[in-house]
């Protein structure tokens, strides 16, 4: 005997196996049969084959490596004896998978065996092609399968019926070759066949319509007949269970019939009294029973309209429902969904047993109950099942949380009749499992609460309190945050009660507490700590009895570990300290955050957004693409002078002006970003910085868009001034980087600067219109000749206010200009008064060219958008 | 059904068979994740459980879990039916199954279960023409030792003293 091949017997092998202690013994016995088995194969040794192969399964069952066993597999379906050949298939149905190349090689002895004159051999060959064929096996196969539909075996056809299932499923083209083979499976008597027969009618009929035509018109007859008999038929010990013959064959008939049925009114009528007479005569006290009625109501569900059926289906339902059995219920549950299309008034009625579906012990049914209580809500019903969903959140497990809070919120969101309502509901959730909480709800949440601006004080208030009661949900403690920043002094001043609110006395410090405390709390991230900075920050004008506390805080974060607070810290107590003359208006409140925009960005319907310039293409000139009317983003507002009171224009000026920092006019109203005239070049910088052609710019677009998706990006725009002028900061040019470095170190503002120098140049009418008139005046720093600064004074000429008054200006590529946002965004009637802004080129090719702009003035007046374009070539001549 | 899993209480895979494509990694995967849902369940709750958007269906005979994995919109209560299918024929066959009997015979198991399903479905309702027909390969098997004679089976006998 070969001292290699392993003498033990499979038995032992498994016996040696279970005696292992230790998963180390185990591998290493796995590792001797493995080494033996190797051995045996490199040697070709014939007698052990087979038992090597066993010994191999049951060690691949295990979770070792077998792929060396491949090999074996073919050699043993290639042997000619029924034992090796039964041993092979398995083999190759366990090792292998179709994926494997391997398995191409088996081809031909499968071919052979099809057609071997022993039929269990045959049925070998059928079972190992039905469970691992690949579509090349399938297309190569095909015709011996359907050759073997008729065989004179039963036991034959059935297996080829099946294997015929796989075949169209890999390749459906097949489908109508075997369609006349199938009908005739109907006719059969043996049940193993007539199972299989429906089946591969069934899958048929999934795959290709024709089929589905075609058993339509020739079979639905036969098949009603066929389950009349075996609905009737008398007790037979062969296929009872729990007292039905045969129920694998009747639910196979129903399920055929329901494919028949649906979307043909003729069919469906062939089948209902059979269906009535299954539904009402069933046994429901077996799970066989049931069975077959869930499969009869789901048929009845979808083929067409027959009221009659469908109140015993709904009744059979309520019945599951109330069956203690909770796998019952399941399937209960289960088919409400889809019955609620159908009837959903009928559903209504179970609402009560369904809620009480969401609070089982039984996860699986809790999900499904939650899905169906997530339908049945509608305008009508939509507070009380919140309350009791909401109530329910208290008490249900961890896992089960995210689940239901996400339901809860979508609902809220799609259902609220009025915002106090939102508000309510959203801030019981968030307390309750604000950790649960999406961003995108939050972001939501707080676009709902700027838009409510009655509701300001009340939800400020509100949140204060339950966020002193707890700082153990996150997204509960940002939102409060959020608002704290915005509306402070409606928290302390009471302003806005409303009649159902229990006043409350918080002090400005007391606020500043809280501001501190989500400061400095471990356990909060890192957006939580830079809200709340910010939040501070804005606190420092609204509470300037605290300013002091305030700039201490803010101070004391410029030692942060996080670069992002510290920088933060650096660049607010920066403005804390030097800048009076600004901070007011940063710290403004933040202007009403368009619902539009979020909700379109939300629905991710990326061309309409584009088309609607809700959205709008906006370049940083590093080119990292920001969303421009990120509404969240923008929380720190460097522009609410500018910016319209109502977001009357577009997010992407809006951004534009708060990055009025530094930012060159990067986005364009709605007008241009669609106008055909960006051929022209002067425009096109317009839209995009003046570097990229006009194909990368609505690139770019899609950039931002789907950036805009990401839950990323509005959180790192949270914190607006800073990270937004650093951006811009390490990808301008140096000149104009200067701007920003001026603010950080305070070496003296701009406007300040050019005062100092006085103008060198006499000013020029750069633009004059019938009704508006715009004048520059220049100036530049000494040592500088390449940058110009400008002043832009506006006046209107007609006898009525302009509002929401943008100025953009454009310029070629060798100049490089810089928007300082405008002093006002309405510009008082007849020349009583004006606005002003700065603008700063640089010209890289200073004595060469000179200044050139192409400018765009847009301004409502009389509830009417008017638009003002010019260019402006009479600079003076050494600008 | 895309795939019959039978698993030990004590997590230990007795069975394992794929009609749909898995690769081996997926593979242990699906039956890491498996064991630890469906071992941890509660005795009392019902046999299905919801899994990356199909649904499991299990039931438990004595120490052995018995898991088949089918599409969302299948028949729950007949998977449980073809479970119990399934393991009555086991008895039949074996006669009163324990787990030692699909340890020892595994290959046995999944003949018969190669009688019950092909390609995830179901083949034969009769537990009667199942037993027979696997009976009648096992006799086939056993001729063919019988003919080949010594060598085999002398080598087996000689092995097992």
């Amino acid at each position: 005997m070969n001292p290699f091949s392993s003498g033990t017997r499979l038995r032992d092998m498994i016996r040696a196996i279970r005696a292992c202690k230790t998963a180390a013994e185990e591998r290493a016995v796995v590792r001797k049969e493995c080494a033996a088995i190797r051995a045996a194969i490199n040697e070709n040794d014939q007698d052990y084959r087979h038992r090597n192969l066993a010994k191999l399964m049951f060690i691949h069952m295990l979770g070792y490596p077998t792929h060396f066993g491949q090999m074996e597999c073919l050699k043993l379906i290639a042997s000619t004896g029924f034992p090796e050949k039964r041993i092979g298939y398995l083999g190759l149905m366990l090792l292998l998978d179709e994926r494997q190349e391997v398995l191409m090689l088996v081809t031909n002895s499968l071919k052979q065996d099809l057609n071997h004159s022993n039929q269990y051999i045959v049925g070998l060959a059928l079972c190992a092609l039905g469970n691992i064929s690949s579509a090349e096996m399938a297309r190569d196969l095909a015709p011996d399968v359907e050759r073997l539909l008729q065989f004179r075996d039963p036991n034959i056809r059935k297996k080829a019926a099946l294997c015929s299932i796989r075949i169209i499923k890999k390749v459906p083209d097949l489908a109508e070759n075997f369609m006349h083979p199938a009908s005739s499976l109907l006719k059969e008597k043996h049940h193993g066949v007539l199972i299989t027969g429906v089946q591969l009618c069934t899958d048929l009929c999934k795959v290709s319509s024709e089929a589905l035509e075609y058993f339509r018109e020739n079979c639905i007859e036969g098949l009603v007949k066929t389950l009349r008999d075996i609905a009737n038929s008398p007790y037979s010990p062969e296929y009872d269970i729990a007292g039905i013959t045969d129920p694998f064959l009747h639910i196979r008939l129903l399920k055929l019939l329901r494919i028949l049925g649906q979307g043909d009114a003729g069919a469906s009528d062939c089948m209902t009294d059979i269906l009535a007479q299954v539904a009402s005569r069933t046994e429901s006290n077996k799970n066989a029973g049931n069975a077959i009625l869930y499969e009869c109501v789901e048929t009845i569900m979808s083929i067409e309209d027959n009221g009659g059926l469908r109140v015993l289906a709904i009744n059979i339902l309520g019945r599951f429902l109330s069956n203690r059995d909770n796998n019952i219920r399941y399937v209960g549950l289960n088919m409400l969904m889809k019955a609620i299309m159908v009837d959903a008034k009928a559903v209504q009625r179970h609402r009560a047993t369904i809620l009480e579906c969401v609070k089982d012990s039984d996860a699986s049914i809790q999900k499904r109950a939650l899905e169906l209580v997530y339908l049945l809500v509608n305008e009508s019903n939509v507070k009380p099942l919140t309350k009791e969903l909401i109530e329910y959140l208290e008490v249900s497990n961890q896992e089960f949380k995210g689940d239901i809070t996400a339901k809860i919120c979508s609902l809220v969101e799609k259902f609220s009749p009025a915002k106090i309502w939102y508000i309510d509901q959203m801030l019981k959730v968030l307390s309750e499992a604000g950790n649960f909480v999406k961003d995108e709800v939050w972001h939501a949440l707080i676009i709902v609460i700027s838009n409510a601006s009655d509701l300001h004080g009340y939800t400020v208030r509100a949140l204060y309190r339950v966020s002193q009661a707890s700082t153990e949900q996150e997204s509960l403690v940002r939102v409060a945050v959020w608002c704290v920043g915005e509306y402070g002094d409606m928290l302390v001043n009471n302003v806005g009660m409303l009649d159902i609110e229990e006043p409350i006395t918080v002090t400005e410090s007391d606020a500043v507490d809280a501001m501190e405390v989500a400061i400095k709390c471990q356990r909060l991230g890192l957006t939580t700590k830079a809200m709340a900075l910010i939040a501070l920050f804005k606190l420092s004008s609204r509470f300037p009895s605290c300013s002091e506390r305030i700039k201490d805080i803010i101070v004391q974060n410029k030692r942060s570990l996080v670069l992002e607070l510290q920088q933060r810290s650096i660049e607010f107590s920066c403005i804390l300290q030097k800048h009076h003359n600004i901070r007011s208006a940063l710290v403004e409140r933040m202007p009403i955050l368009d619902e539009a925009t979020f909700t379109g960005r939300k629905a991710g319907s990326l061309p309409t957004a584009v088309s609607a310039s809700s959205i709008i293409p906006c370049n940083l000139p590093n080119g990292i693409a920001k969303p421009a009317a990120a509404p969240i983003g923008d929380l720190l507002d460097l522009s609410s002078d500018d910016a319209p009171p109502a977001p009357v224009s577009s997010g992407g000026d809006f951004l534009q002006d708060l990055l009025g920092v530094d930012l060159s006019p990067a986005s364009a109203p709605s007008g241009t970003s669609q106008s055909p005239k960006t051929g022209t070049d002067v425009l096109l910088d317009l839209l995009s910085i003046g570097t990229l052609p006009p194909v990368q710019s609505s690139s770019s677009a899609i950039d931002i868009l789907s950036s805009s998706h990401d839950n990323k990006a509005p959180v790192a725009n949270l914190n607006g001034l800073a990270s937004h002028s650093s951006l811009s900061a390490n990808a301008t040019s140096p000149a104009s980087s200067a701007g920003m470095m001026d603010l950080l170190n305070g070496t003296g503002a701009i406007t300040q600067k050019h005062e100092e120098n006085g103008p060198a140049y006499p000013s020029l009418v750069a633009y004059e219109s019938s009704t508006l008139r715009m004048t520059f005046n220049f100036s530049k720093q000494p040592g500088n000749p390449q940058t110009t600064f400008i002043q832009a004074t506006f006046t209107n000429l007609s006898p009525n206010v302009y509002n929401g008054f943008l100025f953009q200006a454009a310029v070629p590529k060798f100049l490089q200009l810089h928007l300082d946002p405008a002093s006002s965004n309405t510009l008082p009637a007849s020349g009583n008064g004006s606005i002003t802004q700065c603008l700063k080129v640089t010209n890289t090719q200073h004595g060469k060219k000179s200044l050139v702009m192409r400018i765009r003035i847009a301004y409502k007046t009389n509830d009417k958008d008017v638009l003002e374009e010019g260019q402006i070539n009479n600079f003076p001549r050494d600008l | 059904i895309h795939f019959v899993l039978l698993i030990s209480r004590q997590g230990k895979v007795r069975l394992t068979k794929w009609y749909s494509t898995y690769s081996k990694k997926e593979r242990s995967k699906v039956l890491r994740e498996l064991s630890g849902v469906i071992l941890t369940r509660g005795p009392r709750l019902c046999n299905f459980v919801e899994w990356r958007g199909l649904k499991v269906v299990y039931k438990r005979y004595a120490s052995l879990y018995f898991c088949m994995c089918m599409d969302p919109d299948g028949n729950e209560l007949e998977i449980l039916e073809i479970i119990h299918h399934y393991v009555e024929v086991l008895d039949r066959y074996f006669g009163s199954v324990c787990e030692l009997d699909l340890i020892y015979n595994f290959h046995k198991a999944y003949y018969i279960l190669d009688e019950i399903l092909i390609s995830g479905e179901l083949q034969e309702s009769s537990k009667r023409t199942v037993v027979r027909s696997v009976a009648a390969q096992d006799s086939l098997v056993e001729a063919a030792k019988e003919e080949t004679g010594s060598t085999i089976s002398n080598i087996i006998a000689l092995a097992a003293k």
